[in-house]
């Protein structure tokens, strides 16, 4: 695939990718032993979209997300250690300790929030849209969602809202094909999923999820048709979780020879192939930055185990301003 | 909390929903992040006549007619209110909050908490509730109590048009979500109305009436049934005081205790089912901060436990009125 985007730019996106992958391997881990209270829905295998479509993004654009938000949020900046430190539940993390994993959001890098709803997000997607269109701003909101999300009324009221008044706003389905424990196909009477974007008469297409250079031009199109007042843009992403619903559980109902064709669709090692064929990463270089990651991720642990709980006196705080 | 007897200071009558629709527009004018969004807001003006020339004055950028899409309005509030906006939007009727519950509960109501405090929501949300007027099952329920049980919502339901516009500006400049719950029925009701702008505030109940032999705190349109039974218990000897909570979440418990010491007998008057109803919380805190000077149990009174009724002699029977009201005070006071 061919690109614009400079060495720069694309060691970015195999760092950011590589921080998701290895954040998600350490909540994972961490969950087994029950070092993190609640449920973990990790992102791995997924990386390419949120790093495909959040590279367009600037600080003053939106994100909605979804109850698997690790990656959108590193994607659009977040930091792990305060990430890690909420997963915690501790009062340095991103929510005070309040939210956990499916409540993470920073509004100062616009992400507003992970959302333990599915179909939760888009409408809120739909109001960040109408600010910007509302305040000239030239922003942008992005709504992730799932597959399952576009069975919700919600998704379609969203849709239809967002088309009606050109609001500035990109839909992004992350299709991995399981909505929970059911597929997608058991789910939906439609497998392509763009194709819904006939019924609000937008554009919509689908691509390889697994190859961030994919994602990266058809969502910097999405991007700019948005930023530009053409309204938005349903883009889905065909892609998969390399875990389970939650956590790295057992009891996967997925087949096992499905699993492995999609495991030799990793992300990451496209991009590394990209990079490697472009003499711009070898084997040895991508192994340090995996491994520097790797350290940055054993940092933002011991941030988050040494960061204190928050006072008692805290349950009553912050329910209204 | 402070009691705050209502102090007007003018001869000018408007009615209620003009009082609201008032109050609209000044906040308009003073705010550009106003705006206001739902079903046949602009051009029709509301269906209560709520919005009524606001298209004319501020243009259709300020507000928008929606589809009937009530999950999608209610996330414009949201979204837009953490972009720095201060949305009002209205759900028409009460009932059809049914429709996006998920977007009231679970996003507007927790997204503060969920975040650490970094949120802020100053948003206000328009409903009417009420039967009565022969809508039936799903356009006549008194929902508030729903709402007042969740944690991080405010809740106002005014009686009359002073209030109306006072709480209607209190909780447009909020920054917190807001329910403006409007009953149908004390829509058209007239009263003194300041033209200046004024509040009310969130949280401040008012006596509306002083007496001393028994109280009676009654919401929406039940103020003006408990006024009408309080004249007519008066001609019996027995003195009534009433009071109007106004605001349900924050709830001003210290006025309703305070009027409580007094009388020392209590009846809580509603419109919405009696069972679970914001009258029973009522009657718990009382029991719970002022028995010793109680010298007969807390009285309620709600509808009866069914969906509202559509034949008039049905809805009729269902509706609390003056005459339950005169009946079960005497009982009160005899007791």
């Amino acid at each position: 695939m061919t690109t614009d985007l400079d060495s720069e730019q694309l060691l970015y996106m195999f760092r950011t990718m590589v921080t998701i992958r290895e954040f998600e391997e350490a909540a994972g881990r961490m969950a087994e032993q029950a070092r993190i209270p609640g449920a973990v829905h990790l992102y791995a295998g997924e990386e390419a979209v949120a790093v495909g479509v959040c590279s367009h993004l600037e600080a003053t654009d939106t994100i909605a997300s979804t109850h698997r938000g690790h990656g959108h949020c590193i994607a659009k900046g977040g930091d792990v250690k305060l990430m890690l430190a909420e997963l915690l539940g501790k009062s340095s993390g991103y929510c005070r300790g309040k939210g956990g994993s499916m409540h993470i959001a920073d509004l100062d890098l616009g992400i507003l929030g992970a959302n333990g709803i599915v179909g939760g997000g888009p409408p809120i997607a739909v109001g960040a849209a109408f600010a910007a269109q509302y305040q000239g701003t030239g922003g942008v909101s992005v709504c992730f969602s799932g597959d399952g999300s576009t069975n919700e009324g919600t998704w379609h009221e969203s849709l239809n809202f967002a088309a009606l008044f050109d609001l500035p706003a990109v839909f992004v389905i992350e299709n991995n094909h399981w909505g929970e424990f059911t597929p997608q196909e058991k789910q939906g009477s439609i497998t392509q999923l763009s194709d819904r974007a006939a019924a609000y008469g937008i554009p919509g297409f689908t691509v390889d999820g697994q190859d961030v250079l994919a994602v990266h031009q058809a969502a910097g199109e999405a991007v700019a048709r948005a930023r530009t007042g053409n309204g938005p843009t349903l883009l889905e992403c065909d892609t998969y979780r390399f875990y389970n619903h939650t956590g790295r559980s057992e009891g996967d109902p997925r087949p096992e020879e499905e699993r492995a064709a999609w495991r030799e669709r990793d992300p990451l090692t496209i991009l590394c192939g990209v990079l490697e064929e472009r003499a711009i990463l070898s084997g040895e270089s991508a192994d340090r930055i995996t491994e520097e990651v790797q350290r940055e991720i054993e940092e933002a642990i011991t941030f988050a185990e040494e960061a204190p709980y928050p006072e008692l006196s805290e349950l009553l705080t912050d329910i209204y301003s | 909390m402070t009691t705050v007897t209502t102090e007007v200071t003018t001869d000018r009558e408007i009615s209620y929903r003009e009082a609201i629709n008032e109050a609209i527009h000044q906040e308009m004018t003073s705010d550009d992040s106003v705006f206001v969004a739902g079903i046949d807001l602009a051009k029709q003006g509301d269906v209560f006549g709520i919005t009524q020339g606001v298209l004319t004055k501020f243009g259709p950028k300020r507000i928008m007619d929606t589809p009937i899409s009530e999950n999608a309005i209610t996330g414009l509030a949201i979204g837009a209110a953490t972009q720095g906006l201060r949305p009002v939007i209205s759900l028409m009727f009460i009932d059809f909050i049914g429709v996006c519950f998920d977007q009231i509960i679970n996003q507007m109501a927790k997204m503060k908490y969920m975040f650490g405090g970094k949120a802020r929501l100053p948003l206000t949300v328009l409903v009417n509730a009420g039967a009565g007027t022969g809508m039936a099952a799903q356009h006549s329920q008194s929902l508030e109590a729903l709402l007042c049980h969740i944690p991080g919502l405010k809740v106002v339901m005014p009686s009359t048009a002073y209030d109306a516009k006072g709480l209607m500006v209190t909780s447009m400049r909020e920054d917190n979500p807001v329910f403006m719950i409007m009953h149908k029925r004390c829509s058209r009701l007239r009263g003194p109305v300041p033209e200046e702008s004024y509040t009310v505030p969130l949280g401040s109940a008012a006596v509306v009436r002083e007496g001393t032999d028994a109280t009676i705190v009654a919401t929406a349109y039940m103020v003006h049934e408990a006024l009408a039974a309080a004249e007519t218990l008066a001609g019996e000897g027995i003195s009534v005081e009433v009071v109007d909570p106004r605001s349900l979440q924050p709830l001003d418990t210290e006025t309703v205790l305070e009027s409580v010491r007094k009388t020392h007998r209590v009846l809580t008057v509603h419109e919405a089912v009696e069972f679970g109803g914001i009258g029973g919380e009522i009657n718990a805190q009382i029991a719970e901060h002022a028995f010793d000077h109680l010298d007969a149990p807390p009285m309620r009174i709600g509808a009866p436990f069914s969906p509202v009724p559509y034949s008039p002699v049905l809805e009729k029977e269902w509706v609390v009125n003056s005459d339950q009201i005169i009946e079960q005070t005497r009982r009160l006071v005899s007791g």
